[in-house]
Order: structure tokens, then C-alpha cells, then sequence
């Protein structure tokens, strides 16, 4: 099955007609997606610029991570849940969105930058842990997350848009 | 001049139509504005985290007010200039929009609070501030910039 069949098979489920229909259900998912932006990516960018050495530079970075870590991941949570409801919702537009692409994409990308993170620098952390200005892959590995992160929010803001997605009418 | 009068001005200004006739400028400017929102989220739940007695705790707090200040204040300049020129294209609906209201109302509070009582608190240092007050304060700045944020959401539903 591709992709694409799938798609339109999870569009008939009844748990996804209901969704797609409520007048309420679907705008207060949207909302929490949105509105938990600021825990999570909040937190993350606070994260990032530390390891730029932009802020907090006087706390520890395993402080950050060990007092920030779990509202983070909390955050991250809603995220995922109510951003799959969001695709549940509408999900043959959705994966016929350009933006939607980019967005998945953009997304894998920051998820192997901090594996990387965590491989490489991370393990060296108790050496600069105290450093008002972390090592250059600490930085690199902040400065990417903030780059793809700010295009993952934008890509998100767009999927809005069916700007690139005339193909939408070929789809059976 | 009456309010009604002044938003129906911005509305047809040449800011305000240039950003209504385009198909992209308004998804642009909003992206900004969501970007804003992150920073600003960010540094906003760092110190209401602490104040609470969670996050790095209420003794970090003057240190952090301080270290986010300018990201906080930097985040609030974007947000206030993006949100503008939002408002711009379509100030006379927003007018009749109780979420505008909301948001706008929650918004002044907001700044009042954060740049007198909780500047106070956090500034004043932990020996001099119960944990009750510290824990309160955390409280309602959180409240307050939470309902700032579900007005804006709810505007976009209209």
C-alpha cells in the first residue's frame, strides 16, 4: 500500500471524519498545538542559546538540562499527539502539502542533529559544562536546531496554504 | 478620534492594504509572530518556572531575570511590531472581535505586571521574598500571558 493509499484510507476512518467535522474538537487541538510551542520550543531555543553561549551563560548547561529536560520533553509530547491528531484530521491534503514535506523533513533533521549531539559533544559535557561559551560542536549543534527549528514552525504556519499542491486534483 | 475611527484608518492605509492584497505577507508576518512567540514563551516560562519553585529554582531567579531580559524584551519588540502590522490589515474586524479585546486587555496587564510585581519580586532576591509571594507572582504572570496567547489563537477563529 502506498502512501498515499493510506492516507486516504485513515480520511475514511469514522475517528477521522469526526474530527475533521467537530466545530470545537479540532480548533482546541489546533490551539494546543500551537499554544505549546511555548513549552517546548520554548524551552528548546533557551537550550540552543546557551549552547551559542547567548544566555544563562552562568548556569551550568547540565543544570539547564536536568531542570528544563522534562518540561521539555512534556512539551514535546503534546506536540507529537496533537500534531498527529492535526494530520489525523486531514491527512490527504496534509500529505500532498509541500510544506507538510519539508516540515517531516526539517523535523528528521533535528532529530539526528541531537543524536549527533548527544554522540559527540554531549559526551564530553562535565569538560565545559561551566563554560560561558561551549565548545564549536556545542555551538554548531545549537545553531542548527535553532535554524531548523524556526523552519519547522514556518513550514507549519504554511501547511495552511495549498499554495504548490495542484496535483491534489489528479488524486483520484 | 474616536477608536473606531483610528483602526478604520490603519485598515485603509497603505501598510494595512498592501498586506490584505498580498497572498503572502500575512502568512510571512504571522510566521514572525509565531517565531516571537517561542522566544518570548521561552524566556517568560524560564523565570515563572523558577518563581514557582520549579525549573532552576526560586534562588537562580535575579540571575535569571537578568540573563533573559534582553531576549525577553528583544521577543516583545517583534511580537508588538509583527502584531501590528496584523492588526493593520484588518482592523476594523478586529474591532468587533471580543478576542482582540481579550488578548489586548491581557496583553496590558501582562506588561504592567511583569515590569512592576514580578520585576520586584524577582529583582528583591530569595531571603526577601516568601515563597508564598514568589509562587503567586510565578502564578499569575503565567495566567496572564496564557490568556494573551488563547486570545490570539481564538482570533485567527472568526
Amino acid at each position: 500500500m502506498s502512501l498515499l493509499a493510506f492516507c486516504h484510507w485513515l480520511e475514511n476512518t469514522p475517528g477521522s471524519v469526526a474530527l475533521h467535522e467537530s466545530i470545537w474538537v479540532y480548533p482546541i487541538v489546533e490551539s494546543v498545538h500551537v499554544l505549546t510551542l511555548c513549552v517546548f520550543l520554548g524551552l528548546t531555543l533557551m537550550l540552543d542559546l546557551r549552547l551559542l553561549g547567548a544566555v544563562l551563560q552562568s548556569t551550568p548547561v547540565s543544570q539547564i538540562l536536568r531542570r528544563f529536560m522534562p518540561w521539555t520533553v512534556a512539551g514535546f509530547a503534546v506536540m507529537v499527539v496533537s500534531g498527529a491528531l492535526l494530520f489525523y484530521a486531514i491527512p490527504v491534503k496534509t500529505y500532498l502539502n509541500i510544506f507538510f514535506r519539508f516540515k517531516v523533513a526539517f523535523l528528521l533533521i533535528a532529530g539526528l542533529n541531537v543524536s549527533i549531539f548527544q554522540a559527540t559533544a554531549a559526551r564530553t559535557l562535565a569538560r565545559w559544562d561551566l563554560d560561558a561559551m561551549p565548545p564549536l560542536g556545542a555551538r554548531l549543534a545549537g545553531g542548527l536546531s535553532l535554524a531548523l527549528w524556526a523552519a519547522i514552525v514556518v513550514c507549519g504556519r504554511m501547511i495552511a496554504y495549498n499554495w504548490f499542491d495542484q496535483q491534489t486534483a489528479l488524486v483520484p | 478620534m474616536s477608536l473606531l475611527t483610528f483602526f478604520t484608518w490603519c485598515e485603509s492605509s497603505a501598510i494595512g492594504e498592501s498586506i490584505r492584497d498580498s497572498r503572502w505577507l500575512f502568512p510571512v508576518i504571522e510566521s514572525l509572530h509565531l517565531l516571537g512567540l517561542a522566544v518570548i514563551g521561552g524566556s517568560v516560562l524560564v523565570v515563572n518556572l523558577s518563581l514557582l519553585g520549579l525549573g532552576l529554582g526560586r534562588r537562580s531567579v535575579t540571575q535569571l531575570w537578568h540573563d533573559v531580559q534582553p531576549w525577553f524584551a528583544g521577543s516583545l519588540a517583534v511580537m508588538l511590531a509583527s502584531g501590528f502590522l496584523l492588526f493593520t490589515s484588518e482592523a476594523v474586524k478586529l474591532y468587533y472581535h471580543e478576542a482582540f479585546w481579550v488578548k489586548m486587555t491581557a496583553l496590558f496587564l501582562s506588561i504592567v505586571f511583569t515590569s512592576t510585581v514580578q520585576r520586584r519580586t524577582a529583582l528583591a532576591g530569595p531571603d526577601d521574598v516568601s515563597t508564598m509571594r514568589s509562587r503567586a507572582v510565578g502564578a499569575i504572570s503565567m495566567l496572564l500571558w496564557t490568556l494573551v496567547g488563547v486570545g490570539g489563537r481564538w482570533i485567527g477563529f472568526s
